[in-house]
């Protein structure tokens, strides 16, 4: 891949293409597309993915699981058990599919929406809820899936990637390091700075902006003159756009990416384009700044049905699949559920807890002071 | 035991080395740090004998340097920053602030982030804009940062070594004006806690409290002051975060009296915060009210104005003299 096929690769038409729904999509040359929104396998001349029946159900269980595993969190919020929740609903296809391209010793650094990347490193779901229902600032061990903390001042994650990255290289290790990031994210300087010292460092990390095309209530445009995967080209790396609700196509263009960055090429920055189906957060009210038509176009582009076609045409996937994949999704909602509700609240000695590595006076000198305060109480109840 | 005179810049420069040899992990960054050796020469070298791979000069994106030290901290390096200039900072003050300093936290203290950020500071240099400035008070107010300021070349060079080892982000202001103020370095000896603060001068009539640049004026004023017949005692705090208190305390209840002088502006600063906890902890040691010496709520100045605006001799003089007047 040459920095110069960034912005103007065209696909070849595609000799598999039948019907004429799949016209539409294939005819965006900016686009890398292998599933069109009515389910239909296309061909494209840099990226393929040959899956087993076996490997494509099991896209189809992530996105279906992390789907449900978001409205759950929707509902628990609205419950009154989270303070806040960041759903992911229309952005499966980007998550799974980048997610699933990684290896193990590839390193994640997420935003705060990246559930289903979570999932896919084997992060416990309930762990990603602390921070919402306010119960601890993030609380895993990242180390334990390669899995940084989510990271909420957008953009700062990309710098730490690139950092993780340049370390990666140094060790000589082949594995690679993703950063995900929003179109809004593009707009910081800590995301062109990333841009910067990836290019000249030469790191092995991935750019993976999921433009969902709304950063709260600002629109891509308000961030971007250009198309946003087009950046790339003037950090000398290459950009891609994919289709961001066509699971396939993010597998094989983050593979695709991931490898170049193994292979000591640098990074790579992926533009999965996507949509938001649901609020920014929620707190958001996107019915003041956005048209219920927008949302319903992108309905029909959705990534789990498009899929699910996929499978029920080719045959690969039968009504007890659907059926028992439903089951599961029941399952892991309850768990979810009890688990939140179940979610005691953390010590109050917690402030004071791992500030410091090595400890520091004042630290300690206020949580004596606190815990003295908090005995006063037990002493007084005790009279 | 190996003593030398060196000058700060030269102490520091000997303790980076030292690190690296002992340390594969140990990086260095910054603009400038490579085959020039720093702005003030403070790297000098080290890219030549230990690689560019080690020694690495920056893109000139201060978020970027200290984002990526975070990202490379993670990886397993320790990495030591070089900021230019005191105020030049402020473009990594957000990864400083919101990243490295909570990281460890969030994390459960399952992560560490061992960097080291370096920053020349203060004025006296005759520089332009941006290029005196005393931000510690911005970084000490900051929970999971330690800061530190060596006075000495023994400090610089041990305070440096400490600062490599700590599991914690460490501040490590430079007072640049000192930078060729030569003292003896023992670099075998067993240094104290780095947190710990340092009587330089001992007294009994009152205690001037300084970290950084200034203790060398305190230690003149104090000798001035002794040539009166006055008994000046001189801790050199060395840390800002945490500060030890209990050498203060201890001082100020055996002088009853206490002035805390700094470069950095006194609204805010250091001085505020040594003054609140003394009058707290020793309210009936105190003969009379802690006063503060320091730079005023101004921008800093244009260098012509500079020796108006920096305590020098006469200012500390005469809050020593207006203490005693209690
Ligand atoms: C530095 C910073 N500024 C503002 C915010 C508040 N904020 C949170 S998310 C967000 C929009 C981000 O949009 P985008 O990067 O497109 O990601 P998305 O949430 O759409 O996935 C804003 C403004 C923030 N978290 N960090």
């Amino acid at each position: 891949m040459t920095v110069e096929s960034t912005a103007a690769r065209k696909p070849r038409r595609s000799s598999k293409r039948t019907g004429s729904s799949a016209g539409k999509a294939v005819a965006d040359p900016q686009l890398v597309q292998l599933l069109t929104p009515e389910g239909q396998r296309v061909e494209h001349p840099d990226y393929d993915v040959d899956l087993t029946p076996e490997e494509l159900r099991g896209l189809y269980r992530d996105m279906v699981l992390t789907r449900r595993f978001d409205a759950e969190a929707t509902a628990l919020q609205r419950q009154g058990e989270l303070g806040l929740w960041a759903s992911l609903l229309g952005q499966e296809a980007a998550q799974i599919g980048s997610g699933r391209a990684l290896r193990d010793d590839d390193y994640v650094f997420p935003t705060y929406r990246e559930h289903g990347v979570a999932w896919c490193r084997g992060v416990d779901p309930t762990n990603l809820l602390g921070m919402f229902r306010g119960v601890n600032h993030g609380g895993w061990d990242p180390n334990s899936n390669n899995f940084h903390l989510y990271t909420i001042v957008i953009g700062s994650q990309t710098l730490h990637a690139t950092g993780y990255a340049m370390g990666v290289a140094k060790d000589g290790a082949d594995s690679a390091v993703i950063a995900y990031f929003g179109d809004g994210a593009s707009s910081q300087g800590d995301v062109a700075e990333s841009f910067t010292f990836s290019a000249v460092y030469n790191a092995p990390v991935v750019f993976f902006c999921q433009n969902n095309q709304w950063a709260i209530s600002e629109p891509t445009e308000r961030q971007t003159r250009v198309p946003l995967y087009q950046r790339a080209q003037g950090y000398g790396f290459p950009g891609v756009r994919v289709d961001g609700n066509d699971v396939l196509a993010c597998l094989a263009v983050t593979r695709s990416a991931l490898e170049r960055a193994r292979r000591g090429e640098g990074p790579t920055l992926v533009e999965a384009f996507t949509y938001r189906m649901g609020a920014h957060t929620t707190s958001d009210d996107p019915t003041k700044y956005r048209a219920d038509e927008e949302r319903e176009a992108w309905e029909a582009k959705d990534p789990i049905l498009r899929l699910k076609t996929y499978l029920e045409n080719e045959g690969h996937a039968d009504e007890a699949f659907f059926a028992s994949l439903e089951e599961e999704s029941e399952t892991l909602g309850k768990r979810v559920r009890e688990a939140v509700r179940a979610m005691p609240d953390p010590d109050r000695m917690a402030i004071f807890e791992n500030i410091y590595a090595d400890g520091h006076a004042l630290v300690d000198e206020e949580r004596a002071q606190f815990a003295a305060y908090q005995a006063s109480f037990a002493d007084g109840e005790g009279k | 035991m190996t003593v030398q005179k060196l000058p700060i810049a030269k102490a520091i420069n000997e303790s980076l080395r030292k690190a690296m040899e002992t340390d594969p992990k140990v990086l260095i960054m910054g603009e400038d740090v490579g085959k020039l050796g720093g702005v003030f020469r403070v790297t000098d070298g080290l890219q030549k004998d230990f690689g560019e791979g080690r020694v690495i000069d920056t893109p000139l994106a201060e978020s970027g340097i200290v984002g990526t030290a975070i990202g490379l901290a993670l990886r397993g390096y320790r990495p030591v920053v070089e900021i230019q200039f005191d105020g030049f900072v402020f473009p990594a003050y957000d990864q400083i602030v919101t990243q490295l300093a909570k990281m460890h936290a969030r994390a459960l203290g399952k992560i560490k982030l061992p960097v080291v950020i370096r920053i020349p500071y203060g004025g006296g240099i005759g520089a332009v804009e941006h290029h005196s400035e005393s931000p510690e008070a911005l970084f000490a107010h900051v929970p999971g940062l330690k800061v530190v300021s060596p006075s000495n070349a023994s400090d610089a060079y041990w305070m440096m070594q400490q600062a490599i080892q700590s599991d914690d982000p460490v501040i490590y202001f430079e007072p640049k004006r000192r930078y060729w103020d030569k003292s003896d370095v023992d670099t075998d000896a067993i240094p104290g806690p780095l947190h710990k603060a340092r009587t330089v001068v001992a007294g009994s009539d009152l205690t001037l409290v300084a970290y950084g640049p200034m203790v060398k004026v305190c230690v003149e004023a104090a000798a001035a002051a002794a040539e009166e017949g006055k008994s000046i005692e001189v801790l050199d705090l060395r840390s800002m975060s945490p500060i030890d208190f209990d050498a203060v305390q201890a001082s100020v209840e055996k002088t009853g009296r206490l002035v805390v002088v700094h470069e950095a502006p006194v609204f805010y600063g250091a001085g505020a915060e040594i003054a609140a906890r003394i009058s707290e902890r020793s309210f009936y040691h105190l003969e009379a009210p802690v006063l503060r010496v320091g730079g005023y709520h101004a921008p800093y100045p244009p260098a012509r104005l500079e020796e108006e605006y920096l305590p020098g001799l006469d200012r500390v003089l005469d809050a020593v003299d207006r203490s005693l007047a209690y």
